[in-house]
């Protein structure tokens, strides 16, 4: 958990995903060796296609490598079954996804408890969870709100909250603000950034520059490739920056091209 | 399981009519099957009932042979039974009575009103036999029979007819111009298997019924008699008694082994027991129309469950991504599917209820419903729920986490 003394939270030497599409064989991963320690909030950027979720996906344990390792938070996990997979999802990761993913007519703090009624929590102590981690993403009295009655930015703090909830190893955004206006997108940021923080480890893919700006290392991808690891020494404080009300503006630029 | 439970009720709520819709194939199976076995266990409770209004452990011994279509040849012309065989049965047989009977029909005429009806000659043993109950009045007895006195009894049916209001009991009538005189009044026996009402018809002495009204035209010996009706103890075997009535006939008509029996001998029972066959026919024929309508059902079902995951696949892979196990995604649809298909048998069976209620309201059929109809109806409707629901659920379960977060 959280709090263990792991050198390396994520270390993958040559992980490799081949795609068969047709006669043609799509190396969407290349064989790409990366550490990450406990703690670290990091960008993963590159152009499309270059294989950012693809990367995600195999550091989310939602697919299986066709090749190379993978160790999470000391244990292998490159080759388990997919039960077993779906239990370490269950307890290391949380996932939040450029389209939110919430569950449809299902109230918020519902869809926070869904990860809990996989790993078997009791209902009570189900319902006390979410609705601490959704006061954490300041949307407590939004708990009974359906998807449909809550702003995107919001939707995507129940996200958060969700992914959460199981007190995860590591928390892993694609596109989180992808679907967002450059406020939002801010806050969005900001909470992910206190998260980080708190001590939450943190990996974020995104195409935004502004994004990744606030992120204190930057992993470039091309075709398959880590081309490009960069410490960013001084990230971007995206709470000062809200309450500063100053440079939306200028995160907007990109955000809705 | 309740939260599962949940899940699918509110994921069925969101197509209302549609889930209606794909339960119609159920709802119109189970309430089949409830119909097909309310009207199935009447008819056999009917059958039962009319096995005890003619009287159980009765035996019917006719004159002259029986085709193998079960049709008398000779009626009438060639009466092989006598009073006499009568007489010797319960002699031979302890374990029996019997009552000879001699049949024929008349006009009645008592003031200006008339009716035509059937005559039994009989002993006084007759309605013992039968079992049938007197409503007024009483039986004529050994004295009767020895005077050939001019006394009758009466069915309900010849009391209304003729009498209309007034109490028959003392009244003269005339048969064939005889007059004879009301003693007794039969109680209402209703219509009988065939359908005929057996409240229409008079009974008089034997004696009586062959010196003055049958005449001699066709009753050339003049002991014969045209039915001999046997009843059995109650606990004695009826194919012991049967086949003791049969060597004892053919012994006293001197038959040749070999040579064919010049009467017919019937169990009573056994010719109810045929009519339960064709009811049992019918009941098959309702269950064929229940297993199709369900089946049909069960594959509407299958096809809403395909719809419905294809519909979700972002759900599933969202609930995969947050640790739902091959297992979990399985149970959730299979859930949906069989309460799909118990909502469904519900309904059915509240239907089939209705219905069966409504044919015996209306049609006059016999129902019978039993808790373990619908206890049946259940495990159809949860049996088609889970088989049918199998596939969709196991199609959800083995979706790819990744393309199904990426599907469109
Ligand atoms: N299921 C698949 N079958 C075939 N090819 C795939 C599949 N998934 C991904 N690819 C290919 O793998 C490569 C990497 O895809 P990936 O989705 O990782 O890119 P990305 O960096 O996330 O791009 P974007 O920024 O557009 O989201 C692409 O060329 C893509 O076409
Ligand atoms: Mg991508």
């Amino acid at each position: 958990m959280a709090g263990q003394m792991i050198p390396q939270l994520i270390r993958t030497r040559g992980l490799t995903k081949t795609y068969q599409v047709g006669d043609n064989e799509i190396r969407a991963l290349a064989g790409v060796s990366i550490d990450v320690a406990q703690g670290e909030f990091t960008a993963v950027m590159g152009p499309s296609g270059s294989g950012k979720s693809t990367l995600m996906n195999m550091l989310g344990c939602l697919d299986r490598p066709s090749a190379g390792e993978y160790v999470l938070g000391g244990r292998r996990v490159s080759d388990l079954a997919s039960d077993e997979l779906a239990a370490v999802r269950n307890s290391n990761i949380g996932f939040v996804f450029q389209t939110f993913n919430l569950l449809a007519r299902t109230a918020a703090v519902e869809n926070v408890e869904l990860p809990l009624v996989y790993a078997g929590v009791p209902a009570a102590e189900r319902r006390v969870r979410a609705l601490e981690m959704l006061a954490k993403v300041g949307l407590a009295e939004r708990a009974d709100h359906h998807s449909a009655q809550l702003s995107g930015g919001q939707q995507q703090r129940v996200a958060i909250a969700r992914a959460l909830v199981t007190r995860p190893l590591l928390i892993l955004a694609d596109e989180p603000t992808g679907a967002l206006d450059s406020r939002t997108s801010l806050e969005i940021m900001a909470l992910l950034q206190e998260l980080n923080q708190g001590g939450m480890t943190v990996l974020v893919v995104t195409h935004e520059a502004d994004v990744a700006r606030f992120a204190r290392r930057v992993l470039r991808f091309r075709d398959g490739h880590l081309v490009e690891d960069h410490a960013n020494e001084k990230p971007d404080d995206a709470r000062a920056m809200l309450r500063a009300e100053a440079v939306p503006v200028t995160i907007s630029a990109e955000a809705s091209a | 399981m309740l939260g599962l439970l949940r899940v699918a009720m509110r994921a069925l709520a969101v197509n209302k009519l549609r889930s209606l819709l794909t339960m119609l194939g159920i709802i119109i199976g189970v309430a089949a099957v409830i119909v097909m076995i309310a009207v199935g266990a009447g008819a056999q409770a009917r059958v039962e009932e009319q096995i005890r209004s003619l009287g159980s452990n009765l035996l019917l011994i006719l004159s002259g042979s029986t085709t193998a279509g079960g049709v008398r040849m000779g009626f009438g012309s060639n009466l092989t039974i006598s009073e006499d065989d009568a007489a010797a049965i319960p002699r031979e047989i302890p374990e029996t009575m019997a009552a000879p009977a001699l049949r024929g029909t008349a006009q009645l005429i008592w003031g200006n009103q008339n009716w035509s009806t059937v005559i039994f000659g009989v002993t006084p043993e007759y309605i013992d036999v039968r079992q049938w109950e007197l409503a007024a009045g009483r039986m004529f007895d050994a004295t009767d029979i020895a005077g050939a006195t001019k006394v009758c009894l009466v069915g309900q049916t010849v009391a209304r007819q003729l009498f209309g209001g007034a109490d028959p009991l003392g009244q003269v009538i005339r048969v064939r111009r005889v007059p004879f005189t009301v003693i007794g009044v039969l109680e209402s026996k209703g219509q009988s298997m065939m359908g005929s009402d057996q409240d229409d018809l008079i009974l008089m002495p034997i004696s009586t019924a062959r010196k003055r009204v049958l005449g001699a035209s066709n009753l050339a010996k003049q002991r014969s008699v045209g039915t001999i009706w046997v009843k059995v103890a109650e606990g004695y075997d009826m194919k012991t008694a049967e086949e003791q009535v049969r060597s004892l006939l053919r012994q006293r008509h001197r038959l040749q082994p070999g040579q064919d029996d010049d009467f017919s001998l019937r169990n009573l029972e056994e010719v109810a027991a045929t009519q339960e066959a064709s009811s049992r026919v019918l009941a098959l024929l309702l269950a064929a129309v229940a297993s199709v309508s369900l089946v049909v059902g069960g594959i509407g079902i299958m096809n809403i469950m395909l719809v419905s995951v294809t519909e979700r696949t972002r759900e599933i892979g969202l609930r995969m991504a947050v640790g739902a196990r091959t297992r979990d995604i399985l149970g959730q649809f299979l859930v949906e599917a069989v309460t799909l298909s118990l909502i469904g048998g519900l309904a059915g069976i509240a239907i089939g209820i209705a219905t069966a209620v409504g044919i015996a309201q209306f049609a006059g059929w016999r129902i019978v419903l039993s808790p373990e109809s619908v206890l049946l109806a259940v495990a159809f409707a949860f049996t088609i729920g889970v088989f049918f629901g199998f596939y969709p659920a196991r199609k959800a379960a083995r979706l790819n986490p990744v393309e199904a977060l990426r599907f469109e």
